[in-house]
């Protein structure tokens, strides 16, 4: 079992970095709790994979301290760390049996051949490898090679964390559901630490109880599912999260509302009080579910640029001045003309300062 | 991401002298065969720089006196330059036919299948397995009777033997490596198959390309069996300019090693162009 | 990759078959003709039958030649393969280095084949070279014209500088080829540098290691223009090997019946143990089931 935190962490490839722009990893503190399942959600190239390598000991963090349980790791090598990863294609032993494949981690720590067999049949059955032990493993399919990379960091029984790298990006979509049920139930069964990495909102949303969003080498929120969709910390959370991403128009504030384009969009109590600390540039943000037509003179007009029928749901892309705005409509509420009016819930409709949420 | 580091270098950084130790037994080990590799060409570096009479006298690490009489008179004795006019015209053309048979067999072999394929295939390797030994008298007489011999394009025919097998070869494992998706897209956005072949196709396995003119460069320069049986004066290649001077004049070491030296450089230049894609293009690329 | 069956995909290949034919399917039946007859001269000329294979392969010099062949090739095969594999190993993989040492590597290979020969000569004459002044400066007898191991470890020695760059370049095409990714589960799963190499690094360059395999043989049993400018094949027949031999039987003494059988007995031992050699690599990996 581990709480793993990273203090003032930073991460530079190239020697000497000079700004933040040489930096794959910015400062950040973070803290993974025992026993979570976490995904580390972002872009290609945002530093996930550099952050998973740091913590598995493959990289050496040019900056700050890598804590597991209270104790600093940093310069513990990664086979003498409690952690296991799986990379983003099955890595296997060509030349080996499965079983072979699974004993291996043992055998390299010098674990006793009958407690190898014990091992090694029990995370093979967790597995459903139970029957495939003897055949060579470069013969198998995907999914059962990709199973047998999890094998390999399950089998050993000191592991408290288990690192995904996208393990499912070669997996056939029919059986993603599938592995990633299985992981769900083992996280379950054993109660290991889970951080599992992935470019895909789906696949994070549905796996993780708890999600941390990363861009640009930092991480801009750590939160559960419905937090990142009701309360994006930063805008590009709001833009990854969701399809289509929030809504994000360029706001002034006046008394009680934001003004956008000469419209007055009345924003909440909680709200307009955070608002008085904000500065730089101000955006609101709404998410295309909480939009809503209405009949009202106060609704801000919007004209309809097109309608797309998306079976539970229509989508609608409207114009307000220079921004565009999509609004989800369920199917049972009427269309709207070439012109309509749009209310912003005061409830749902967030203000960013500076890409970031005002709070 | 993890690129930037050398995953077998990044070793664990608490056994400091133990790591010190396996990062440099490696260089040493590089270093020494490397070593190996260079001494003797420094030696015929250090004798092409040499008078005669310094090279059969004293021994000596480095020349005493440097002299470029050697290299002067190659340069200026037509029997010596036009050897290594010879051996680039028919090398160059070589590497020219090869190149342009090869491109569509190799593009044939990655796509479809038809009758005899593998066979083929199989076939034509067999062909880089043939000793040219056995084939000097046969060339000799065919090239003789089709009226081709003593003549650039006789030895350029003659190494095909050889390097199309090769170039077919390297550029399938090349052209395996493109989608075969792209082929199609192309159809469809209305390209011809020579168009789409010239326009989008090649410039994908440039790289493949200017490997496999590499080999066929390198294989076409070091020959030297079927290159001089098959010429005797206007197409002699320089290597065999090499072999007869010695037999002719006895051992004038400082001219033979000024013209080894000269035999190297048009290899290195090749390889200068191609350093970047050397490492797939020995992988056959089948990386 | 699926591929369409295409007949006219023959088309394409019809020139590499017209170009290869001509030089290859002509002489190689010149070849058999002649192996099968008694020549004296274009119009005398008798048929002969199997006689002379019986004779070449009944010939004990020729066997001699054979033996010294397989010896040397396999002599080749054993220093520069794990040679090759170990000096691959060492190599950077990445960084300016890189395509310095893959040059300075690749250097022996653009030396034409004859000029190997010359430098070689110069480089180990015990008068003027620097490997033979060196060598008996160190007490050591040596000299590769007068005494026969010497001219064949001289032989061998020139081989593996001329040709273990190639099998060092395949192999390091084939660690290259290794995704990062099999480095990182490796020291996740505790290997040691020596199961990195067993199990990763070895099984990956299988199919490089096949073809390293494959050329280092066929060349060698081939050789012909190094030895020849060096030894000249002695002292006696000592580095007379098989090319060298069949030279001499044709060119020199113009012996065309015999030479013919040669030849085609010499091209398919080659093909023969390639055949061989592809067969067990390829199982070697598979094994189990």
């Amino acid at each position: 079992m581990a709480k793993i935190e990273l203090r003032n962490l930073a991460h530079s490839y190239g020697g000497n970095p000079s700004g933040p722009q040489d930096y794959a990893l910015r400062r950040m503190d973070h803290v993974w709790e025992d026993g979570g399942a976490y995904a580390l959600l972002g872009p290609s190239g945002c530093g996930k994979t550099t952050l998973l390598n740091i913590i598995s000991g493959l990289v050496q963090p040019s900056e700050g301290e890598v804590v597991f349980d209270g104790q600093q790791v940093n310069t513990l090598p990664t086979e003498r760390r409690n952690v296991a990863q799986v990379f983003q294609f099955p890595v296997l032993y060509d030349t080996m049996s499965v079983y072979d494949n699974l004993a291996f981690p043992l055998r390299n720590r010098g674990v006793s051949e009958d407690r190898i067999r014990e091992r090694v049949e029990e995370i093979a059955a967790m597995l459903d490898l139970g029957d495939v032990l003897k055949r060579r493993a470069v013969n198998l399919g995907a999914d059962a090679k990709q199973k047998i990379s999890v094998g390999r960091g399950l089998v050993r029984s000191d592991v408290a964390a288990v690192l995904f790298d996208e393990p499912l990006t070669v997996i056939d979509p029919h059986l993603k559901w599938r592995l990633r049920r299985k992981l769900k139930e083992i996280h379950e069964r054993l109660q290991l630490t889970l951080v599992y990495v992935t470019h895909d909102q789906t696949e994070a949303l549905t796996f993780a109880d708890r999600i941390v969003v990363m861009s640009e080498g930092e991480v801009v929120q750590l939160g559960t599912p419905q937090e990142l969709f009701e309360r994006p910390a930063h805008t590009f959370v709001g833009y990854f999260i969701g399809s289509p991403g929030m809504n994000f128009l360029d706001c002034g504030l006046d008394g009680d509302a934001a003004v956008v384009d000469g419209h007055r969009i009345p924003l909440s109590e909680e709200v307009l009080e955070a608002a008085r600390q904000a500065e730089g540039r101000l955006e609101i943000g709404i998410r295309p579910e909480f939009l809503e037509l209405t009949e009202d003179s106060g609704g801000v007009p919007a004209e309809v640029e097109f309608v797309e029928d998306r079976g539970t749901h229509r989508l609608i892309k409207t114009r307000v001045g220079d921004n565009e705005l999509f609004v989800k409509l369920r199917d049972d509420q009427p269309l709207p003309a070439e012109r309509a009016r749009l209310r912003f819930p005061p409830e749902w409709t967030l203000l960013y300062a500076n890409s970031r949420l005002v709070r | 991401m993890t690129r930037n580091q050398d995953p077998r270098s990044a070793a664990a950084p608490d056994s400091t002298l133990g790591t010190a130790i396996r990062a440099r037994v490696p260089n040493a080990v590089l270093m020494l065969y490397i070593l190996f590799l260079l001494l003797p060409l420094y030696w015929l570096l250090k004798m092409s720089l040499q008078p005669n009479s310094e090279i059969v006298g004293a021994f000596t690490l480095y020349p005493a006196t440097v002299t470029f009489d050697n290299y002067i008179k190659i340069f200026t004795d037509s029997s010596w330059y036009t050897g290594y006019l010879n051996s680039i015209y028919y090398v160059g053309l070589n590497t020219i036919i090869s190149l342009l048979v090869a491109l569509p067999a190799a593009y044939a072999f990655s796509r479809y299948r038809f009758m005899g394929d593998k066979h083929l295939f199989f076939w034509l390797l067999t062909n880089r397995m043939a000793p040219p030994a056995v084939f000097l008298l046969p060339f000799f007489q065919l090239y003789q009777s089709v009226g081709l011999f003593d003549t650039h394009l006789a030895v350029a025919l003659a190494h095909t033997l050889f390097n199309v097998p090769l170039a077919v070869w390297i550029l399938e494992g090349f052209m395996s490596g493109v989608p075969k998706e792209m082929d199609e897209t192309a159809y469809l956005d209305g390209y011809s198959w020579p168009r789409f072949f010239v326009k989008i196709f090649l410039p994908l396995i440039s790289a493949g390309v200017g490997v496999t003119a590499f080999f066929c460069f390198m294989f076409s320069w070091v020959e030297l069996l079927l290159a001089r049986t098959l010429t005797s004066t206007d197409a002699k290649p320089i290597a065999a300019t090499m072999t007869r001077t010695v037999s002719a004049s006895g051992m004038d070491w400082g001219l033979l090693a000024a013209a080894g030296v000269l035999t190297l450089i048009p290899g290195a230049l090749v390889i200068w162009f191609v350093r970047n894609h050397i490492a797939k293009g020995f992988a056959l690329g089948r990386v | 990759m699926e591929k369409t069956y295409y007949p006219k995909a023959w088309l394409m290949v019809l020139p590499v078959v017209a170009i290869v034919s001509f030089s290859a399917i002509v002489p190689l039946m010149t070849v058999i003709n002649y192996s099968v007859q008694d020549i004296f001269g274009p119009e005398n000329r008798y048929f002969v039958g199997m006689e002379w294979f019986r004779e070449i392969l009944g010939d004990p010099e020729i066997r001699g030649a054979f033996q010294r062949q397989f010896l040397f090739s396999f002599a080749v095969l054993a220093i520069e393969i794990p040679l090759g594999i170990a000096i691959a190993l060492c190599m950077p993989r990445k960084g300016p280095w890189v395509s310095v040492v893959l040059i300075l590597l690749a250097l022996p290979l653009l030396v034409p084949w004859n000029v190997v020969g010359t430098i070689w000569q110069m480089f180990a004459r015990p008068d003027i070279g620097l490997l033979g002044i060196g060598i008996n400066g160190l007490g050591i007898d040596y000299n590769f014209t007068g005494n026969s191991i010497d001219a064949w470890v001289t032989v061998l020695a020139m081989d593996v500088w001329h040709w273990t760059s190639l099998a060092v370049l395949l192999c390091y095409a084939g660690l290259q080829a290794i995704p990062d990714a099999y480095y990182q589960a490796a020291r996740i799963d505790g290997a040691s540098r020596w199961a990195v190499f067993r199990y990763i690094e070895l099984p990956k360059m299988r199919g490089v290691l096949m073809i390293a395999i494959l050329l280092r043989f066929m060349d060698s049993f081939k050789i012909f223009a190094e030895p020849f400018v060096l030894t000249g094949g002695g002292p006696g027949d000592s580095t007379t090997f098989l090319s060298q031999y069949l030279t001499t039987m044709a060119v020199g003494q113009f012996d065309l019946g015999p030479a013919a059988a040669f030849s085609i007995i010499y091209f398919l031992v080659i093909l023969l143990v390639s055949y061989v050699f592809y067969q067990v690599i390829n199982n070697l990996g598979k094994g189990v089931s």
